[in-house]
């Protein structure tokens, strides 16, 4: 407990080496969990979001690969840590939620016996018997109905959001230090989207488990974060608390994204948006990769590459805008 | 009436949308129901290896029993298929036969399976340099003849291992290689999904994913190709025990009854006929069985 922080990113870089060219997909990326908070990591499709998660579980993959950069997990170096001793912590340790409920558990098992494994390998828990009442008991707590007869079935008899649960007690069931849920109600709707993440943040206190969300989804994040990450092409461009992001918004990206959220009482004839497209990652820009689609972008934007400056207290942001205050 | 009409249609609605979710089971059921040729073929099969199996009980007259006073009969009640030109019986002996046939065709298909499996499983799974490896063995041995292998085979060896080991032999050692690049095939696109991902998020380790999670998502293909792998090595079997290389004499096999009954094929001619109409009969409802169990398991043949 030496570090108020459970996982630790420092200036971590995962590229792709494709034919076409080196796609830098997490361009010194550092950012921290802290122990028992809900941390958001948010930004567009493409920004490099997901890859962050998947280089802290080790799960990057050919032609991809973790640079540079160190990844502690509760004071424990990730990067470059052997395939063997990653899988031990992976479900043990740190687990994950993904985007897809739909196609994350495997078709031809039954999903308790999904869930099971991780108990297995980490539990060192042989009985079945045994193993099958930790799950039904997991399967209670993520609010799974009828626990008992979900456990022989096959995930394509589970609905979207009953997917999603059996995903949340497959990762939770070792009651690991850290979760990471990579766009965990993406693919739900509203209603279950709400009840999945009430069923997060119960949990996270319940357990005293710490939680790296990532999301697209501003409401999202003032539901449940404590602590942002804004993600852009790569890097991170701003991080605040929950309430000081909202309220004293700093980086010009921020400010588009949270503009781009139609209110319930304006009625404007046209919504709106953050002009141009994402970078292609492969040729980023010069300077601030943001520049070309900012609109108070000045002539340093293009030349020098912004630092993280401090806005208030616990509030970074990378522009020059925030530099001069 | 409507109502119970109505009842009716919306519990054949409801069971033909579950019918979309159906396990294997229940998947070769309906093949069952709507394919009466694989299920005929399924049916003779069964029939077959219960005659091979049960053969001493069945045949009539022991496979080598020679009786030369009744040499080169002509069927009869007595004799089914009549006599050869030692006087055995042709019936008995296809029975016996059988055994050879339908050992060679299911367990060197069996062994190639778990071979190609392995390799496949390898191979896709970790990609780079040993699955170049991999493949181009595969490729060497898909180019080579493997009737030319396994005359090569039965020459070296034929002195101090049975003719039958090294049909074997030559037959698996021919046969994994396609099976390994339909395991690799699938498993290179199984690895990318996400549940692959999950599994190793909460820790499984990589020959636990290859067995249990990617494994089993191969079966259909692997059931299918296994089914039409089984005549092709009944009839390499034929092929060399034809050729003279195969199963020795006095054992019988049908390839080899079809050499001997070659000379009488003008004056006798049921002598050959009666173990090529059951070679084609047997590789036939192989054949039907695996279009079956293809049509029956394979998602995007299925029709609306």
């Amino acid at each position: 407990m030496d570090s108020p922080n459970i996982l630790e990113i420092k200036d971590l870089h995962t590229s792709f080496f494709t034919d076409s060219g080196v796609v830098k997909a997490v361009n010194g990326v550092s950012l921290n969990v802290p122990r028992g908070k809900i941390t958001g990591l948010v930004g567009e499709s493409g920004c490099g979001k997901s890859m962050t998660a998947k280089s802290v579980m080790g799960l990057v993959r050919n032609p991809g690969r973790i640079e540079s950069g160190s990844i502690l997990l509760d004071g424990k170096e990730l990067v470059g840590l052997p395939e063997k001793e990653l899988r031990k912590l992976c479900g043990d340790e740190v687990s994950m939620i993904f985007q897809e409920p739909m196609t994350s558990l495997n078709p031809v098992i039954r999903v308790g016996r999904q869930v099971e494994e991780a108990l297995r390998i980490h539990g060192g828990i042989s009985s079945h018997a045994e193993a099958r009442k930790m799950v039904v008991e997991m399967f209670q707590k993520v609010g799974i109905p009828e626990p008992e007869e979900r456990y022989s079935a096959y995930p394509h008899e589970l609905s979207g959001g009953l997917r999603q649960r059996v995903m949340i007690a497959m990762a939770m069931i070792r009651n690991p230090k850290l979760l990471i849920a990579d766009e965990p109600t993406t693919a739900l709707d509203v209603t279950v989207e709400a009840q999945i993440l009430r069923l997060m943040k119960q949990l996270c206190e319940e357990q005293g488990m710490s939680v790296l969300i990532i999301t697209h989804n501003m409401g999202v994040v003032a539901e449940i974060c404590d602590e942002v990450y804004v993600m852009y092409a790569g890097r991170i461009v701003e991080k605040a608390s929950v309430f000081s992001l909202f309220d004293n918004t700093a980086h010009p990206y921020t400010q588009g994204l949270l503009a781009s959220i139609p209110g319930l009482y304006d009625n404007p004839e046209y919504l709106h948006t953050i002009s141009g497209v994402v970078p292609n990652l492969k040729r980023l820009p010069s300077g601030c990769a943001f520049h070309p689609r900012c609109e108070k972008a000045f002539g340093r934007c293009s030349e020098e590459q912004p630092g993280l400056y401090p806005v208030e207290e616990g509030h970074l942001c990378s522009c020059f805008l925030s530099e001069r205050q | 009436m409507t109502e119970k009409y109505k009842k009716q249609e919306t519990r054949d609605e409801l069971l033909s949308e579950i019918g979309d979710y159906d396990g294997l089971k229940e998947k070769i059921i309906r093949m069952y129901r709507n394919n009466r040729l694989a299920a005929f073929s399924a049916a003779l099969i069964i029939l077959m290896i219960l005659l091979a199996v049960f053969a001493p009980y069945i045949a009539p007259y022991k496979e080598a029993h020679q009786d030369l006073l009744m040499r080169l009969q002509p069927p009869s009640r007595a004799h089914l298929f009549g006599t050869d030109e030692l006087g055995r019986d042709v019936f008995s002996r296809i029975l016996y036969g059988a055994r050879v046939s339908l050992v060679i065709g299911i367990f060197p298909s069996m062994i190639s399976l778990l071979i190609g499996i392995f390799f496949g499983l390898i191979a896709g799974y970790f990609g780079g340099w040993i699955d170049y490896v991999i493949m181009r063995v595969a490729d060497v041995m898909l180019s080579f003849p493997s009737l030319l292998l396994a005359m090569a085979l039965m020459y070296t060896l034929g002195r101090y291992a049975n003719s039958v080991l090294c049909i074997f032999g030559a037959l698996s050692l021919v046969g994994w290689a396609s099976v390994s690049r339909v395991v690799r095939s699938v498993t290179l696109s199984l690895k990318e999904t996400e549940y692959v991902d999950a599994a190793r998020s909460i820790g499984v380790g990589r020959p636990k994913i290859m067995l249990r999670h990617i494994l089993p998502n191969c079966i259909p293909s692997l059931i299918v190709l296994y089914t039409l792998n089984v005549p092709s090595c009944i009839l390499s079997e034929s092929t060399l025990s034809f050729l003279g290389i195969g199963v020795q004499p006095p054992a019988a096999s049908w390839g080899l009854m079809v050499n001997q009954s070659k000379q009488y094929l003008f004056t006798m001619p049921w002598l050959a006929l009666a173990p090529c109409l059951t070679i084609m009969i047997v590789v036939l409802a192989f054949n039907f069985l695996g279009d079956g169990l293809r049509d029956a398991l394979d998602p995007y043949l299925k029709k609306g």
